[in-house]
């Protein structure tokens, strides 16, 4: 044992005659325990998980409600997204449902999900322009996002950009089917751009 | 000039103070953690700044790969046992009873619902071996996805006569959009509309309405 015994004060002075059995020290040598103490501890923390995943609503509207639902939904408070591929994004202003709309060279734009100068900013951008309006009984409108995801794109992109909504407070978004009017303007711009 | 004596010490350093502090962390590891989940396949979640909990029980759980596959799990053993009973009886599967239970013990499943019976009389390293882990089809012609749901939710519905179940689905950051979209179209279909999306917590940003809405919520010191 690695204990040393030193409470005793030695047993070099015979002091006493009689039979003197052997003091042993009362220390038990702790340093296994301690051994096995961090083993179990490494154990635990390596096959156990202390942060539960959290988790996100996502409600999906009806089918057929859909199409009323975006039927209503005004040009002036609409803010098309679309999700490209290689977490590309790209947003319209307005539904794009009048041709006009798109002679506008300016109309499709390009942007990411950086935090500063992103998606966000535009998503910001729109809000405030759109808290602007008045609709017809004089209150404030509500911007609505229109949020497309093209085949390329891939579910972080789609987290990504529900977390937007999330952080920017917007109340009023959908996810609608791609248009292949939208697949051919994200290809033009990739085009545009050389990054294909 | 007398000699100094030094008086000898022990080498020995007393280490039940250490002992305490290594069993005082493993009590609160064992406390506070829970054990890992088994997973089919890794899956790194994307982040966002929800903070809402996934729960502990009635959970229907859909994990899906980079790759596309997916894998369905459901908790609770009685669940599962119903859940494998019906599907038995249903498709005609002649699964005996030791397959039966492997389900129920088990973890996430992903095949096809013909190659079932194969598959359950596996353990997991074969299973990967096999290649029969190509997921469940998602597509709209056979819906196997949809039976799944379906019969999950009927095996939950007779266990609890409350319906609470929630529909989880937990995707890698790589998933290509089209599953996703696939996935979701079969539950719009079964009219399941609250869906939760497992996700890492992520701070959120600065300066944003999310951000000014927490200032509000907090308490003014």
């Amino acid at each position: 044992m690695a204990e040393m015994d030193t409470s005793s004060s030695g047993g070099k002075g015979k002091k006493h005659g009689g039979t003197k059995s052997k003091k042993h020290s009362t220390r038990v040598d702790m340093t296994p325990m301690v051994d096995l103490g961090f083993l179990l501890i490494t154990f635990f923390m390596l096959t156990t998980t202390m942060s539960k995943p959290k988790t996100m609503d996502l409600i999906m509207p009806k089918d057929t409600k859909n199409e009323e639902e975006q039927n209503k939904v005004k040009e002036s408070t609409a803010l098309t997204i679309l999700l490209g591929g290689k977490d590309r994004v790209y947003y319209y202003e307005g539904l794009a449902q009048d041709p006009n709309a798109a002679a506008n060279p300016d109309f499709f734009k390009a942007t990411t999900f950086a935090a500063k100068g992103g998606i966000r900013d535009e998503i910001i951008k729109k809000k405030e322009e759109v808290a602007k309006l008045r609709n017809a009984k004089g209150e404030p409108e509500d911007v609505v996002v229109i949020i497309k995801a093209s085949d390329e794109s891939t579910y972080k992109n789609f987290v990504g950009i529900l977390d937007e909504m999330a952080i920017n407070r917007i109340s009023r978004y959908a996810t609608v089917d791609i248009t292949d009017q939208d697949k051919t303007w994200i290809k033009q711009t990739e085009n545009a751009n050389g990054n294909k | 000039m007398p000699k100094v004596k030094m008086p000898r010490k022990s080498t020995a350093i007393d280490m039940t103070a250490m002992c305490d502090v290594a069993f005082l962390l493993l009590t609160f590891f064992m406390l506070a953690t829970k054990f890992k989940p088994d997973e089919p396949v890794t899956v790194i979640t994307p982040s966002s700044i929800n903070t809402q909990l996934l729960p502990d029980s009635d959970v229907m759980l859909f994990t899906v790969d980079k790759d596309g596959r997916v894998f369905f799990s459901m908790d609770g053993q009685p669940k599962r046992r119903k859940l494998i009973e019906d599907l038995n009886t249903q498709y005609h599967l002649g699964l005996d009873d030791k397959e039966m239970n492997n389900f129920a013990v088990g973890g996430s499943v992903g095949t096809d619902i013909k190659n079932l019976k194969a598959y359950l009389g596996m353990n997991a390293d074969q299973r990967k071996a096999s290649g029969l882990e190509k997921g469940i089809p998602t597509d709209s012609v056979n819906g196997e996805l949809g039976q799944w749901i379906e019969y999950g939710t009927t095996a939950q519905a007779g266990s609890s006569g409350l319906n609470k179940l929630s529909y989880c689905i937990k995707a890698d950051n790589q998933t290509p959009y089209p599953v996703i979209k696939d996935i979701l179209d079969t539950f719009k279909k079964k009219h399941i509309q609250k869906l939760n999306l497992v996700t890492n917590l992520e701070a959120i940003p600065p300066g944003t309405a999310a951000a000014l809405a927490q200032e509000e919520t907090k308490p003014a010191k």
